[in-house]
């Protein structure tokens, strides 16, 4: 397979020459690194995409103590709860438009029709939305954590549990956004559709740091996140290559 | 196996348990109730507006076929 | 070896014209065995010594539950069908379970609510049950929703096909997690259905009401499918033949 086999579908993306000489070293995962590397570059350019859900995130949490009062009692009680829940939101919010653009100026449909199953391809976009969501998020989290005067043996569970979470968000978000790209105003749908799913990654994520602060060990809750993470990573992938496949025939 | 109220009216009050007890029975009765119906009206609707745009079309072609007719009639007549 | 058989299964058609023959036995039986479960549960099965009459509601509120979970499954599985042998039917069986399982789902929670209030002292609790019957009406929603949103009625089947399938591999990981977190947030509550504790005398109507609400779930589910299968096939010539339409004649 000469590099061109991957290069071209998305030729419009401008792919460089050297990109496409270094994927030949990652045949056996086609076109992973190529798409990789390239939504890398172009989520660095969209500077919005990766702005805009962290300022919603640090937004809507500045709003929780008007809305909740400022006693500081009651904040750090709910403050594993409330970062984790805006996390949620946060990162289905900015799933909409995972494979939107793809969709919209045919790529998708070309990365379709390639002999190479679509979990690769799936699999580096998911990775991308989270490296430019999920982290961020997660390194923001102990400055909201400060905020909402969340107990100091907090901050290090809700930044690990942050990060392995927020990767099964955005890979279970990718099968709503795959199964959503074909209409035409998905949000509120894929909020319907997806969040359910959530439940478990959320349970799991406060779990984790409420353990730590009442004082046990975390690492239980942590190895479930971990679990989850391993299972969302081998399926999801999957679900959403064959959403994508329905929403293209649509 | 017996009644287990002495009366009707204790029947219905279950002890003060009755309007907990009446209420989930009623609403649970009714959506039951309107799962069965709503189908079954549904294909009655759909049935009716079949047979009318049937009619429609049978009468459409009805007329074509009179159209038709006259036409020849006229032709035959020249 | 042939798979005539399922493939005729696969017509909706057939199954339009077979289930008719069903129909009559399938609700009478469904009708039957409610009305006894009901009237034997309100007046005849003894009260509870700890909970009074309220338990009552168990009568209705467990089969209802059963069935809304049951039905999840019935109506991932039958979307897993269509998804795999392209059979119409089976897409049109997955659309009409949703919301037969929405709304026992709701009746479910609802019993549910209105048996805590003596029970509990409240409405809603956040007991593990409830909160994993909530969820289940959220994924119910969620795939009547979508199935919804597509202008394309074969893509609206195959997504929200794939919706339920998503969710079948989700449900018992949801259920075990609200279990876990209902555990570490209320250590001590009662447990109310635990059917080794409960008396024969109470447990004879409760499998009554069980098995009225499985074949009542099987008589609407065959209701509904026909009706959307009238729906969808309008056009063509056996809806019309059977409407009263004269055989096409080929000249």
């Amino acid at each position: 397979m000469g590099p061109d086999a991957v290069g071209v579908p998305l030729s419009k993306k401008a792919y460089s020459a050297e990109a496409g000489a270094t994927q030949d070293a990652y045949a056996q995962v086609p076109g992973f690194y190529t798409l990789f590397r390239t939504e890398l570059v172009l989520s660095a350019r969209r500077r919005s995409d990766i702005v805009n859900p962290l300022l919603f995130f640090v937004t809507v949490l500045a709003m929780m103590p008007l809305g909740i009062g400022p006693e500081p009692e009651m904040l750090s009680r709910m403050a594993p709860g409330l970062i984790w829940v805006m996390s949620l939101l946060a990162t289905l919010l900015s799933q909409e438009s995972l494979f939107r653009g793809d969709y919209e100026d045919g790529s998708l449909e070309q990365l379709a029709l390639q002999p190479q199953p679509l979990y690769f391809p799936v699999l580096a976009k998911v990775l991308v939305h989270w490296l430019v969501t999920g982290v961020p998020l997660a390194l923001l989290s102990p400055l909201l954590g400060m905020m909402l005067n969340l107990g100091a043996a907090g901050y290090w569970p809700l930044f690990i549990s942050l990060v392995l979470g927020t990767a099964s968000l955005s890979l279970i978000g990718a099968v709503g956004a795959a199964l959503t790209v074909a209409l035409r105003r998905p949000g509120l749908l894929l909020a319907l559709i997806i969040m359910p799913l959530y439940v478990p990654v959320l349970i799991f994520g406060t779990g984790t740091v409420q353990a730590a602060l009442d004082g046990y060990s975390f690492g239980p809750q942590l190895a479930v996140l971990g679990a989850i993470l391993a299972v969302a990573a081998a399926l999801a992938p999957l679900a959403s290559a064959g959403a994508i496949r329905i929403s293209l025939e649509n | 196996m017996e009644f287990q109220f002495d009366s009707l009216a204790s029947f219905f009050a279950m002890n003060g348990h009755g309007p907990y007890v009446w209420a989930a029975y009623g609403v649970a009765v009714l959506v039951l109730v309107a799962l069965a119906v709503a189908p079954v009206l549904r294909q009655r609707t759909l049935r009716r507006e079949f047979k009318q745009q049937l009619r429609q079309e049978e009468a459409r072609r009805r007329a074509a076929a009179a159209r038709a007719a006259s036409q020849r009639a006229v032709e035959t007549v020249e | 070896m042939s798979w005539q058989w399922f493939h005729r299964l696969g017509s909706p058609r057939w199954f339009y014209q077979k289930s008719s023959a069903w129909l009559p036995w399938l609700g009478g039986a469904a009708l039957l065995l409610l009305a006894v479960g009901i009237v034997w549960g309100l007046g005849f099965a003894p009260e509870d010594f700890k909970q009074g009459n309220s338990y009552r509601i168990i009568y209705i509120h467990v089969p209802a539950a059963f069935l809304a979970l049951a039905g999840y499954y019935i109506m991932a599985i039958s979307g897993a069908i269509g998804l795999i042998w392209k059979m119409k039917l089976s897409f049109v069986v997955m659309r009409a379970a949703a919301p037969i399982g929405a709304a026992l789902t709701f009746i479910a929670l609802f019993t549910g609510a209105v048996w805590g209030k003596p029970t509990w002292g409240t409405y809603w609790v956040w007991d593990a049950r409830i909160t994993s019957m909530l969820i289940l009406f959220f994924l119910y929603l969620g795939v009547m929703a979508l199935s919804g949103a597509f202008s394309r009625e074969q893509s609206g089947d195959k997504a929200s096909a794939l919706l339920a399938l998503v969710g079948t591999v989700n449900i018992p990981i949801i259920y075990k997690s609200v279990d876990w977190w209902f555990t570490l947030h209320q250590p001590a509550t009662l447990k109310l259905t635990e059917a080794s504790t409960i008396d024969p005398s109470m447990f004879y109507p409760l499998i009554t009401m069980i098995a009225g609400f499985y074949l009542f779930y099987a008589w609407v589910l065959t209701l509904h499918t026909r009706a959307m299968i009238l729906q969808r096939e309008g056009r063509t010539q056996w809806v019309r033949e059977l409407l009263g339409a004269p055989a096409p004649t080929k000249a």
